[in-house]
């Protein structure tokens, strides 16, 4: 008889939206061992091609078969030091469980092997134990490596680079660690406590983090070359500019960036005002604009924030929304009423100047455009308001423009990306390399993570030999 | 963690504090500012930067109390600290040979303008600054500025110190004695940056105003602090702070600023209780 997958116990939609807990709460042993033995074993695993930092998904599944936890996690470890936060916010459905031979078999991607919650089972697992396991550091090697910013991308180079027993200094433009896991990823995504520990097993190896830097003002990608003793440099700066939609209305009151409405939610724990003192608008009626994760995590934190009605206006279908599928239906049993098919054409003000609604307009799909994806058409005349007291922009980033502005050796795309080898992340100035979303756009966690692993092992290949 | 050097009260609404702060106290230009927390559950706030000294490492800060963070801030005493310090932020303010410069700095203004006059006579322009407020003793730093300029104009609302009036009408006096302006830089409260701006673009005189608009990272990663200026949106943050104060769109930045003036009062009150 075949085992379905296993699914993932979560907290009740109704409650949930109530706090800031995480929604799945995790395998228990019996669950993940069940989940376990579904995978094939497969010699020529095309899971772990598909995975950008090549975990060995064989090895860390069989080792819970076994029951074995702590070979399961050293495992994951050996490639991916975030194991518990790629468990659960990497999108396996379209890379490892898409080519997992168990859901091919059943000609469904739903049917793969769970690897991401084997992951995350693995990396709660330590977590219970109490302390990690600190890797083992090899002997100095007198050199230095200054790492900007401290995301997906920095950690990992942090992590692959110091185990070489170079000295890793990680400068932080913010007052806490974690770039985007702590400022953007909602707690009920991903709490804040794996990310600020795995922050402190880094420094557990000897890895300094520097709060409150930001590289370009404080010190330039020269000087920390040629007058602070740094050897390489990783630029991990990540996104930038939060993007507008060009309408009339944006600067309104109440108009925000999903990036700043998450940070101030999440790095500045919003949520909580007036017991810290960071506000946020509260209000019934909450319109979000866009169809990715980030819009999402947007819409789910106004709920918890107490909004009544949140609409999720996404100019085309549900089909070629770029949010995980895990996500939308979060947040669609969460209550997120979704209106596709649909794009702000301008937003209305009230005299003090805040939003008071948002004109639409109704699209239908046309032909396939650049991206693959249907392009959306305005149907003429359609035009139609929705009352909103609240407007949040989630269609993505331009680049951040503090390093290239400050280091022209640098070389940038049109978009002001840092572009960077493929391979070897190595840019056009020589000692510097470059991962995640200040070269990629916006992606995801794990390639960042992809970025870090092939950074770091270019940056110990440098330090190694001095060649460029 | 900065240290706290020394702190004064100006006036009982205005301190000026020194802060421990060594890498940005070599890096500070004039025109930019730095953001700070006082504690673990504190917003970010920016504050321009008013002086510094890269040998002694400390800069200085000049705030007024108009909310919670300032006002806790204002009860720190030396050798505490202020929990969190980033800077220097924005760009520096473009300093050349202009000619004449008249500087203009209103009530809390006038702190953050004095680096500004400093670098402009440093590069040999004649600098003339303007420093208003709406009694005498809310004109703070008379003896700095004096310093960094070639003449000072004093102008009060209540006419309790040198000439009654506003900024705007000793620039207006200025254009009626035929003195040529090459630039005038304005900082002060926006209402005030706003008529000084549609006067001079009147009489065609370039002009820079510096905006102090609500931020949260301070680094073109949020965008709270966007303004309209001309026909683009432009983050204050990265992009600013300082503007062509002839295209800035001010009644929109003002109430943008008032955003959370319900929150912002929520909160004073519970501390004070």
């Amino acid at each position: 008889m075949q085992i379905p997958p296993q699914l993932m116990p979560e907290q009740d939609a109704r409650e949930r939206i109530h706090n800031v807990d995480e929604v799945p709460q995790g395998y228990t042993e019996e669950l993940a061992k069940t989940e376990a033995i579904r995978c094939l074993q497969c010699k020529k695993a095309p899971c772990v091609a598909a995975c950008p930092v090549e975990i060995d998904i064989p090895g860390f599944i069989k080792a819970i078969v076994d029951g074995d936890y702590r070979s399961s996690i050293n495992i994951l470890k050996e490639t991916n030091i975030l194991p518990a936060v790629c468990g659960r916010v990497c999108p396996q459905e379209e890379q490892c469980q898409r080519t997992c031979v168990v859901g091919k078999s059943r000609k469904s991607v739903e049917e793969a092997v769970q690897i991401g919650k084997l992951e995350r089972f693995a990396a709660d697992w330590e977590m219970e134990q109490g302390e990690a396991e600190v890797p083992e550091v090899k002997a100095a090697t007198g050199k230095k490596v200054a790492i900007v910013g401290s995301g997906p991308a920095g950690l990992t180079v942090a992590a692959d680079v110091r185990r070489e027993g170079h000295d890793v200094t990680i400068f932080e433009a913010l007052h806490k660690p974690g770039g985007v896991l702590i400022y953007g990823i909602p707690e009920f995504r991903l709490p804040k406590s794996i990310v600020m520990r795995e922050v402190e097993n880094l420094q557990k190896m000897g890895v300094e983090v520097k709060y409150n830097m930001v590289i370009g003002k404080i010190f330039s990608i020269e000087e920390l070359l040629e007058e602070e003793g740094y050897d390489a440099v990783f630029v991990g700066t990540g996104a930038g500019l939060p993007l507008f939609m060009r309408i009339p209305g944006e600067n309104l009151n109440g108009v925000y960036s999903a990036n700043e409405y998450l940070t101030r939610a999440n790095l500045m724990q919003a949520y909580s005002f007036p017991e810290t003192d960071t506000p946020i608008a509260r209000a019934k009626n909450v319109a979000v604009f866009g169809g990715g994760n980030v819009a999402m995590d947007s819409a789910r934190t106004a709920l918890r924030l107490g909004s009544e009605n949140v609409y999720l206006v996404y100019r085309r279908s549900r089909t070629e929304m770029p949010a995980r599928v895990e996500e939308v239906e979060h947040a669609e049993e969460e209550g997120v009423k979704f209106h596709l098919l649909q794009n702000p054409v301008r937003l209305l003000g009230d005299d003090n100047g805040w939003v008071k609604g948002v004109e639409c307009i109704k699209m239908e799909l046309g032909e396939p455009d650049d991206s693959g994806r249907r392009r959306p058409i305005p149907i003429k005349d359609s035009e139609f308001v929705i009352d909103v007291d609240i407007c949040i922009v989630a269609i993505g980033n331009a680049s951040n423009p503090l390093v290239p502005d400050t280091t022209p050796a640098i070389e940038t795309n049109r978009w002001g990306n840092i572009i960077a080898d493929e391979e070897t992340l190595k840019t056009s100035m020589k000692g510097v390399f470059a991962g995640g979303d200040i070269v990629l756009g916006a992606a995801t966690v794990i390639l960042a993570m992809g970025h870090g692993r092939k950074a770091a092992m270019a940056i110990n290949e440098y330090l190694e030999s001095g060649a460029w | 963690m900065n240290k706290i050097l020394e702190k004064e009260f100006i006036t009982p609404e205005v301190f000026r504090m020194r802060v421990e702060a060594p890498e940005i106290a070599r890096k500070r230009k004039a025109g930019q500012f730095i953001i700070l927390r006082t504690c673990d559950e504190g917003e970010r706030i920016p504050l321009t930067i008013a002086d510094g000294n890269a040998d002694g490492g400390w800069i200085e800060l000049v705030v007024q109390i108009v909310g919670k963070t300032t006002k806790a801030l204002s009860e720190l005493e030396p050798d505490q600290g202020i929990c969190d310090l980033v800077g220097p932020l924005g760009r520096p303010t473009h300093i050349e040979l202009f000619g004449h410069v008249i500087i203009v700095g209103g009530g809390i203004g006038i702190a953050p303008s004095h680096p500004i006059a400093q670098a402009m006579k440093a590069a040999g322009n004649r600098v003339t600054s303007i420093l208003g407020g709406r009694t005498k003793d809310l004109v703070i730093m008379e003896d700095k500025m004096a310093a960094a300029s070639d003449a000072v104009v004093i102008t009060t609302d209540d006419g309790s110190y040198g000439m009654k009036g506003l900024v705007t009408d000793a620039i207006q006096k200025m254009v009626d004695d035929g003195v040529k302006i090459d630039l005038v830089v304005a900082i002060g409260p926006p209402i005030m940056m706003k008529f000084v701006s549609l006067l001079t673009m009147k009489y065609e005189i370039p002009t820079l105003v510096s905006l102090n608009t609500i931020m949260v990272d301070g680094t073109g990663m949020c965008g709270a602090c966007r303004v309209t200026v001309g026909d683009e949106t432009k983050f204050v943050c990265v992009d600013g702070p300082e503007f062509d104060g002839h295209k800035v769109d001010f009644d929109e930045m003002m109430k943008r600023q008032r955003m959370y003036e319900a929150e912002e009062k929520e909160s004073m009150d519970r501390y004070l209780k």
